[in-house]
C-alpha cells in the first residue's frame, strides 16, 4: 500500500462514484422488476385487511377504490385524518369502513377498522396495528382470541348508551384478563365513531361514488 | 482437499467463530426479531444472502479500492445489497416483511457484514469469499433459528407457527403444544436470558472438549510407556 499522499484524491473520487453508479443501477434494476409485485401485493392487502369488517354483506364494487380521508379536527377518534371506504351495492350504499386510532392504548396508539352498515350497526371490528403487550393487550388480534367479535351486531342502542363500556366500569362488555386499558380504549374508540357515522352518514356518502378519486387527492 | 478446507471453515462458522455465539455482532436483530422461529429464519436467510454478496462484491473490487475509502465503499455496496433484499421480500414476501418490518432495513448496520468485509473479503479471493460469507452467514442463521425456536416453545407453547408467511398456504399457528406459555420468553428480556443461555452453554460444551482432550493424551503417553 502506498502512502496516502502519494494518491490523487480524483482517483478516490472516481472509484466511489464507479461504485455508487454500480450500486444504483442494482438497486433500480431490483426495482424494475419488483415494483409491480408490491404495488399488487400492498392493494390485495388492503382489500383483503377490509373484508373481514363486512361480514355477511352484499355489495359489489372494490371497496378500496371509494376511499376518503376526513381531515382533522372531525369527532372521530384519533388525532389525525381519519379514513372511510364506502361499500356499495350498485348505487345504493351499504355500509362505511372507518379507519381511526384509539389514543389510549397500553402502547401508544391502536388502529382501528371499524364497519357500520347504514341503520348503524357494527358489522366488524378488526385492529390493524398496535403495540399492545404481547400475551396480554395484544389478544385484540383475532388470531389469538375471539375478543372483538363480540362487537359485531352493536349499534349505539344495543347495549344502552350507558353500558357502552367494558364490565369493569360497569358496562356490558367484556374485558381481557390482566388487560383493561386496552379493551377500553377500544370501546371508547368504537362509540365515538358510531356517534360520529349518526351525525355524518349524510355527508360521507354526498359525493357518489364516481367522484372518488377527487375526494382523496392528498390521501396517505 | 478443497472439501476438507470447506468442512473446516464451516466448522468455524457455525461454531468457533460463529459472529453471535462468538464474536458477538449483529445483538441487536438478534435479540429483537427472534421472538418466533419463523421471524428467526426469515432474517437469518436475508442475512445469509446480503453477506454472501456483499463479500462477493467487495472481493471482486478489492483491486480498486483505495484503503482510505474502502469503509464508504462497503457501507454503499451493502446498503444496496439490502435495499434489494427489502424490495425482494416485499414483493414476494409481503407478510414477512410486514412482520419483520424495519429490521430487514437494519440489516445495514449489522457490524458481522461489515466486519467479514473487512477482516476477510478485502484480503481474499472471490471464491474464498464467497464460501467465507456463506459459513459465517449460515452459522447466524442457525443462531437465530435456536433462538427463534427455543423461545417460542418456552414462551408461546408452539413451535413453527406463521411459517405460510415464508412459503405460502393458510396462516397456520405451528404444532401448538400447549396454550400460552411462559411470556417473558416472548418479551425483550427473554431475547437476552436465550442468548446468555446459548452462550453459556456453548462456553460449557467447549471447556468439556478441552478436558477430554487433555485427559486422552495423559492417558496415551501412559499407556506407551
Amino acid at each position: 500500500m502506498t502512502a496516502v499522499a502519494d494518491r490523487p484524491v480524483w482517483k478516490s473520487g472516481v472509484t466511489l462514484a464507479v461504485i455508487a453508479g454500480f450500486c444504483t443501477a442494482l438497486v433500480a434494476l431490483t426495482w424494475q422488476l419488483t415494483a409491480e409485485r408490491i404495488e399488487d401485493n400492498k392493494k390485495r392487502w388492503l382489500e383483503r385487511s377490509l373484508q373481514p369488517a363486512l361480514a355477511g354483506l352484499f355489495f359489489d364494487s372494490p371497496v378500496t377504490e371509494s376511499m376518503r380521508t376526513i381531515p382533522p379536527p372531525n369527532d372521530l377518534p384519533g388525532s389525525g385524518a381519519a379514513i372511510v371506504y364506502r361499500v356499495y351495492a350498485g348505487e345504493t350504499p351499504v355500509a362505511a369502513l372507518f379507519v381511526v386510532s384509539a389514543r389510549d392504548g397500553y402502547a401508544g396508539p391502536i388502529r382501528l377498522l371499524i364497519g357500520v352498515d347504514m341503520e348503524g350497526t357494527v358489522t366488524g371490528i378488526r385492529v390493524l396495528e398496535h403495540r399492545e403487550t404481547p400475551g396480554l393487550g395484544d389478544r385484540v388480534e383475532t388470531t389469538k382470541s375471539d375478543w372483538v367479535l363480540q362487537f359485531d351486531g352493536r349499534s349505539l342502542n344495543n347495549p344502552q348508551p350507558g353500558s357502552w363500556a367494558i364490565k369493569d366500569d360497569g358496562g356490558e362488555f367484556d374485558q381481557l384478563t390482566g388487560a383493561s386499558v386496552t379493551p377500553r380504549a377500544i370501546v371508547k374508540a368504537i362509540k365515538e365513531t358510531l356517534r360520529y357515522f349518526e351525525t355524518n352518514a349524510a355527508a360521507i356518502f354526498a359525493t357518489p361514488p364516481d367522484d372518488a378519486d377527487n375526494d382523496s387527492a392528498g390521501d396517505e | 482437499m478443497m472439501f476438507d478446507g470447506f468442512i473446516e471453515r464451516l466448522k468455524t462458522g457455525l461454531w468457533r467463530d460463529n459472529p453471535g455465539l462468538v464474536q458477538l455482532l449483529g445483538l441487536c436483530p438478534l435479540l429483537a426479531v427472534t421472538a418466533t422461529f419463523v421471524n428467526g429464519l426469515g432474517l437469518g436467510v436475508a442475512t445469509l444472502a446480503v453477506i454472501v454478496m456483499s463479500n462477493a462484491l467487495v472481493s471482486a473490487t478489492r483491486r480498486w479500492i483505495q484503503t482510505e475509502i474502502r469503509v464508504p465503499i462497503y457501507v454503499l455496496i451493502i446498503a444496496s445489497l439490502v435495499t434489494c433484499i427489502e424490495l425482494i421480500f416485499k414483493a414476494w414476501f409481503p407478510d414477512l416483511d410486514r412482520a419483520l418490518g424495519i429490521f430487514i432495513p437494519l440489516i445495514v448496520t449489522n457490524c458481522a457484514i461489515v466486519a467479514r468485509a473487512e477482516v476477510f473479503a478485502s484480503r481474499n479471493s472471490v471464491g474464498s469469499s464467497i464460501i467465507d460469507g456463506f459459513v459465517m452467514g449460515l452459522g447466524f442463521m442457525l443462531l437465530l433459528m435456536t433462538i427463534g425456536a427455543f423461545r417460542e416453545l418456552i414462551g408461546q407453547g408452539s413451535l413453527f407457527a406463521r411459517m405460510d408467511m415464508l412459503f405460502g398456504g393458510e396462516p397456520t399457528r405451528g404444532i401448538v403444544l400447549t396454550d400460552g406459555g411462559w411470556l417473558l420468553l416472548v418479551l425483550p428480556p427473554g431475547a437476552f436470558f436465550s442468548l446468555a443461555l446459548a452462550i453459556a452453554g456453548k462456553n460449557a460444551i467447549d471447556r468439556r472438549r478441552k478436558e477430554l482432550q487433555k485427559s486422552i493424551p495423559r492417558s496415551a503417553r501412559t499407556l506407551n510407556r
